[in-house]
């Protein structure tokens, strides 16, 4: 204890506390947070269970007929595509309020339940619907889906697919390992801040190119060094702000300082 | 302790809280400032501990050694990995993740080699080398006055045997040859500056009833295909024939939305588009990134470069970040097949502000 109270004057002190202050208030929120409540059992895959899972699920922000309330919108027209993709990928229910639903791995429905949900959506108006497998395979042009992706997907989703920041704390989210089913149906129905592709801006064939070239990236191998997010100039420029000049800063002092 | 405290009586130095003269405060005693400073000199040298004792010394040297022995041992590591590690080989390293293994290894050995010999060279120079402090006068910087008149003799001798004075006929010719030869260097570095930009900074590719063509298949775009919330990037018809196509491809980009006309509040920009289907240049009033990011929901155009952001609903106006103008709105219609056109070309010079745009 006598060696702690001597060095509790050591510049690295406050910083140590500051961080032994910032990792128990995380480790506490992490066990305190509200856990998910788990989604109710159905298994008929038809409107009326979608309906019965709905009211169970939905119906408290997007209104008993879907038909939107103040903090959620309308799904009349949303069609299946729309369901598939946002509860598909754990964004709905969504954990919790904020700018923007997050991809989540903790999927809420089984696969029949995320069916049903999606046929009572589509039976409200029609609306796109989930795409049949021949263009979400990934078997495309991977060098036209590039050209594709740079001129309408890159500026949001970074040309790496990482994703990348957006207006007041909404962001693009990373496409890296995304089924070809949810990517496809992200680009129909536009969700959230995206913009829509139709089918008549980019066929079901560009679509498939698309995802060829974001599959493909997946399995890009990393050729040596850090990629440091592939977020590009900022998180770059970070780091050689900090550490390259840091250690350029350490090296002139000690050149300059006296040897005794 | 100031000179207030010092000397109270002293008339004209100033009442406590008011600034002080230079020559009047600062000196402990009279005031005033002194005919000479002395010169301080250079403080005491202090012995390293190499420069002491003999142990100190083998151990710098072993230190030196040390960190050139680090560097051998890693170039030696770098050209044994050259041969012996498989160019395809991927394995996780820590910090990486999974990567190659021969780059990694050869970049890490490498930089290692260098920066031992730095190390090791600025160490030994630090601890061994002598570091006494000497200094060296300088010498007089004026030539002795035999030699100034010398020179000054021999110019104006040089000078009278050139009858530059007598004959002003040769004078003049002389400066007039060799201010005019000055010409000829000075037009052609102007020439090779590059042509005159004339209106290309003012102008686009845009001509009215150029069709409206995806970008990059171009295709033309019927305006039944433009749905609410959809984007399309936006290039002219025959742009691909254009002999300057990369810089006519730059300057013409152009984004289209289509958004609930009830939303929109500005008259003209409603009367410039099409049931709801707006075009506006994607080149950014800033300093030209394309602005590219649009949000659906807010009708937020970002760009990715400052954060410049336009509202859509607005005509463009720029709501945040250093653009000053809004985007330039280009008008359009449908043709008789219900293919998108341009009614006009721009209206205004798209992109960054120049001198001569006003």
């Amino acid at each position: 204890m006598n060696a702690l109270a001597s060095r509790r004057r050591h510049p690295a002190a406050t910083l140590l506390l500051l961080l032994l202050g910032l990792v128990a208030v995380g480790g506490l929120y992490a066990l305190m947070a509200p856990k998910p409540a788990h989604a109710a059992e159905a298994a008929a895959d038809d409107v009326t269970a979608g309906n019965k899972l709905f009211l169970a699920n939905c119906a408290t922000c997007h209104g008993l007929h879907a038909e939107g309330t103040k903090i959620a919108p309308s799904l009349a027209g949303v069609g299946a595509a729309a369901v598939d993709f946002q509860v598909g990928t754990g964004r709905m229910p969504l954990a919790g309020p904020g700018v923007q639903a997050a991809r989540s791995d903790k999927i809420k429905f089984t696969d029949a339940q995320i069916a049903s949900l999606a046929s009572y959506a589509a039976s409200l108006a029609p609306g796109p619907s989930v795409p049949d497998g021949q263009f979400t395979k990934g078997d495309g042009n991977i060098a036209r889906g590039n050209q594709l992706f740079k001129v309408n997907c890159a500026m949001c989703h970074n040309f790496a697919g990482s994703g990348g920041a957006l207006t007041r704390g909404k962001y693009a989210p990373s496409l890296r390992n995304v089924t070809g089913t949810h990517i496809y149906e992200a680009m129909v129905s536009g969700p959230q801040s995206m913009p829509v592709f139709n089918e008549t801006n980019l066929s079901p064939t560009d679509k498939n190119d698309i995802i060829s070239y974001l599959h493909d990236l997946d399995k890009d191998k990393n050729p040596g060094g850090m990629n440091l997010g592939n977020l590009g100039p900022v998180s770059e420029g970070m780091f050689i702000w900090v550490f390259g000049l840091g250690l350029v800063v350490a090296a002139a002092v000690w050149l300059g300082k006296k040897a005794a | 302790m100031n000179e207030n405290d010092t000397e109270p009586t002293q008339a004209d130095v100033g009442q406590p809280g008011t600034a002080v003269r230079l020559d009047q405060g600062h000196l402990e005693g009279a005031g005033g400032i002194p005919e000479r400073f002395a010169n301080p000199g250079l403080p005491p040298h202090v012995n390293r501990s190499a420069d002491l004792g003999e142990r100190a010394a083998r151990r710098a040297e072993r230190q030196v050694a040390t960190l050139f022995g680090i560097s051998m041992v890693a170039a030696v590591i770098f050209l044994v990995a050259y041969f012996a590690i498989d160019q395809n080989t991927y394995r996780f390293i820590p910090g990486i993740g999974q990567a190659n293994l021969s780059n990694v290894v050869l970049g890490v050995t490498l930089g290692l080699s260098l920066l031992c010999i730095g190390l090791g060279a600025v160490h030994w120079a630090k601890t061994l080398m002598p570091d006494t402090e000497v200094t060296e006068d300088r010498h007089p910087q004026r030539s002795s006055d035999l030699a100034r008149g010398e020179a000054v003799e021999t110019i104006m001798a040089g000078g009278d045997a050139s009858q530059l004075a007598r004959r002003p006929l040769i004078k003049y010719t002389l400066g007039g040859a060799l201010g005019l030869f000055a010409l000829p260097l000075v037009v052609q570095l102007a020439g090779s500056l590059g042509p005159l930009p004339h209106a290309d900074l003012s102008t686009t590719f845009w001509r009215k009833g150029m069709r409206l063509m995806r970008d990059p298949e171009l295709t033309p775009i019927k305006a039944s295909d433009v749905t609410i919330g959809s984007v399309f990037h936006v290039m002219p018809e025959g742009i691909d024939k254009s002999a300057h196509f990369l810089e006519e491809q730059g300057k013409a980009a152009v984004l289209l939305m289509r958004l609930d006309p009830a939303v929109i509040q500005v008259p003209k920009e409603r009367s410039w588009g099409y049931d709801g289907i707006v075009a506006y240049s994607k080149i950014c009033t800033h300093v030209g990134c394309p602005v590219g990011l649009y949000e659906q929901q807010t009708h937020h155009l970002l760009c990715p470069c400052h954060q410049s952001t336009f509202d859509v609903t607005q005509d463009c106006k720029v709501i945040f970040g250093p653009a000053h103008r809004p985007l330039p709105q280009l008008k359009i219609t449908v043709d008789a097949e219900g293919y998108l056109v341009a009614d006009s070309a721009f209206r205004e010079a798209v992109g960054p502000s120049f001198w001569e745009r006003g």
